[in-house]
């Protein structure tokens, strides 16, 4: 369970992932979705007989799994002042990646030449969506949270992230995404896991897909 | 830590350099205080000059007021101190990479106090060495109990005015020793300058022992 202001947003979700597995979590407003990502990167406290993501006890100590989570939100976490070189390097520096990890990262978003000297502040959504996502890439995170991943994207930036989660499932890692969108075909190929009233209402298994790992 | 610490200063400072907040708009808002205290004293040079050492603190107190509002204001935006939290750094690393930024910004509103207080108010400086240690160590205490009480109201609606509700009656101790320092380093007293100056420097312990047993509470769960 996690109580936000008293309000219990999670009450009782029972879900299991396994590892490099693609998980799309659905469910109306206020479902929950929003809450159960930012607990399994350790972000919320729980209340909860059992809760595990990486093998990492978030009810014991909830700040160790934060180093190997990568969660994107509904808010780009950004300094609109800085040049989107400054936060590339500082993603990079906060996350121990080399200058060429981070390099490869904002060229897997289009973020090249110009735009790198260019204020955060003055990027539009999308772009400033395309720094985010790069920055979440620079820290290669073992398990990916994505909240509305593909909002304020455009096609080529659409197409370059689902890629970019495919290459992650196949190197191993475990994306969760909460998303209302249709989506790519790759993304609908995702098990489907829909929330409300901040329990799992209803788990469809991707074929082929085995559930041990507790993620909540 | 030590690494850590400086991913967040210098990040804060690339910020400022960016920015330029302190520049363009602390610095001008501590000298008009200055301007509007000369005003209010009807150009008095013998009361001007006998309430220099107040005044320069009174102006850097709320200097350190809106440096340290500002410096928390960019963790809420966008949910920036919820990616230094997965970026593994510990909330002492944090408070103290960010108190030591404010310190530098600070120091560069103090610095300006000091030359906007000689023009206006015509000051003389007789023992350097005190004004500057008590420069140094009221500075620092600014902007540690700044950053502690920036992290305990950051991304509080009401934070804009509980900020300097609660940051100004803590600060006190250092406004009054500061400017019995000062006082005696500007020869318009003839006080114990050194006492004052140590009492400031027993006052920036203590914000440093009180930072280092509340970043974890104040920063693991703001």
């Amino acid at each position: 369970m996690a109580l936000l202001d008293r309000f219990p947003a999670l009450a009782g979700v029972d879900l299991s992932v396994e590892s490099g597995e693609m998980v799309c979590l659905r469910g109306p407003n206020g479902a929950g979705k929003t809450t159960l990502l930012r607990a399994c990167a350790g972000l919320v406290p729980l209340r909860s007989t059992r809760a595990e993501v990486l093998g990492f006890d978030l009810i014991a100590d909830r700040r160790l799994v934060r180093r190997h989570v990568g969660l994107l939100g509904h808010r780009t976490p950004l300094y609109g002042d800085l040049r989107v070189d400054d936060q590339l390097r500082h993603c990079a520096a906060l996350h121990s990646a080399s200058d060429a990890e981070a390099s490869a990262a904002a060229e897997r978003f289009s973020l090249e030449g110009r735009l790198l000297g260019v204020a955060i502040r003055r990027l539009s959504e999308g772009q400033q969506r395309r720094v985010a996502l790069a920055c979440v890439t620079i820290a290669r995170p073992q398990l990916w949270l994505l909240d509305e991943p593909h909002a304020g994207l455009d096609r080529t930036s659409r197409d370059a992230l689902d890629e970019l989660l495919g290459d992650a499932v196949t190197a191993g890692a475990t994306v969760m995404f909460a998303t209302h969108e249709a989506g790519s075909a790759r993304l609908a190929a995702a098990r489907q896991v829909t929330l409300a009233g901040g329990r799992v209402s209803m788990s469809a298994p991707e074929p082929g897909a085995g559930t041990s790992a507790d993620v909540a | 830590m030590w690494r850590e610490i400086w991913l967040i200063c210098r990040k804060d400072l690339t910020v400022e350099r960016r920015a330029r907040v302190t520049l363009i708009q602390i610095v001008p808002t501590v000298l008009l205080i200055l301007v509007v205290f000369a005003f209010a004293f009807d150009a008095n040079p013998s009361l001007l000059g006998a309430g220099a050492g107040g005044l320069f603190w009174v102006a850097v107190l709320f200097g350190a007021v809106l440096g340290a509002k500002r410096s928390f204001d960019i963790e809420a935006e966008g949910g920036n101190l919820d990616a230094l939290r997965l970026g593994g750094l510990s909330p002492a690393a944090i408070l103290w990479g960010k108190a030591m930024a404010l310190a530098v910004q600070m120091a560069a509103v103090a610095v300006f106090t000091a030359a906007g207080l000689v023009v206006l108010f015509s000051v003389a400086v007789t023992d350097w060495l005190l004004l500057v240690t008590a420069a140094v160590c009221g500075t620092a205490a600014f902007a540690i109990c700044g950053c502690l009480y920036g992290a305990m109201t950051v991304g509080l609606r009401s934070a804009d005015t509980l900020l300097p509700l609660l940051l100004i009656p803590v600060a006190a101790p250092v406004l009054l020793a500061g400017t019995r320092a000062f006082d005696v380093a500007l020869g318009t007293s003839a006080d114990q300058g050194w006492s004052w100056t140590a009492l400031l420097a027993v006052v920036l312990i203590t914000y440093v022992a009180v930072g280092w047993a509340a970043a974890g509470p104040l920063l693991e769960d703001a």
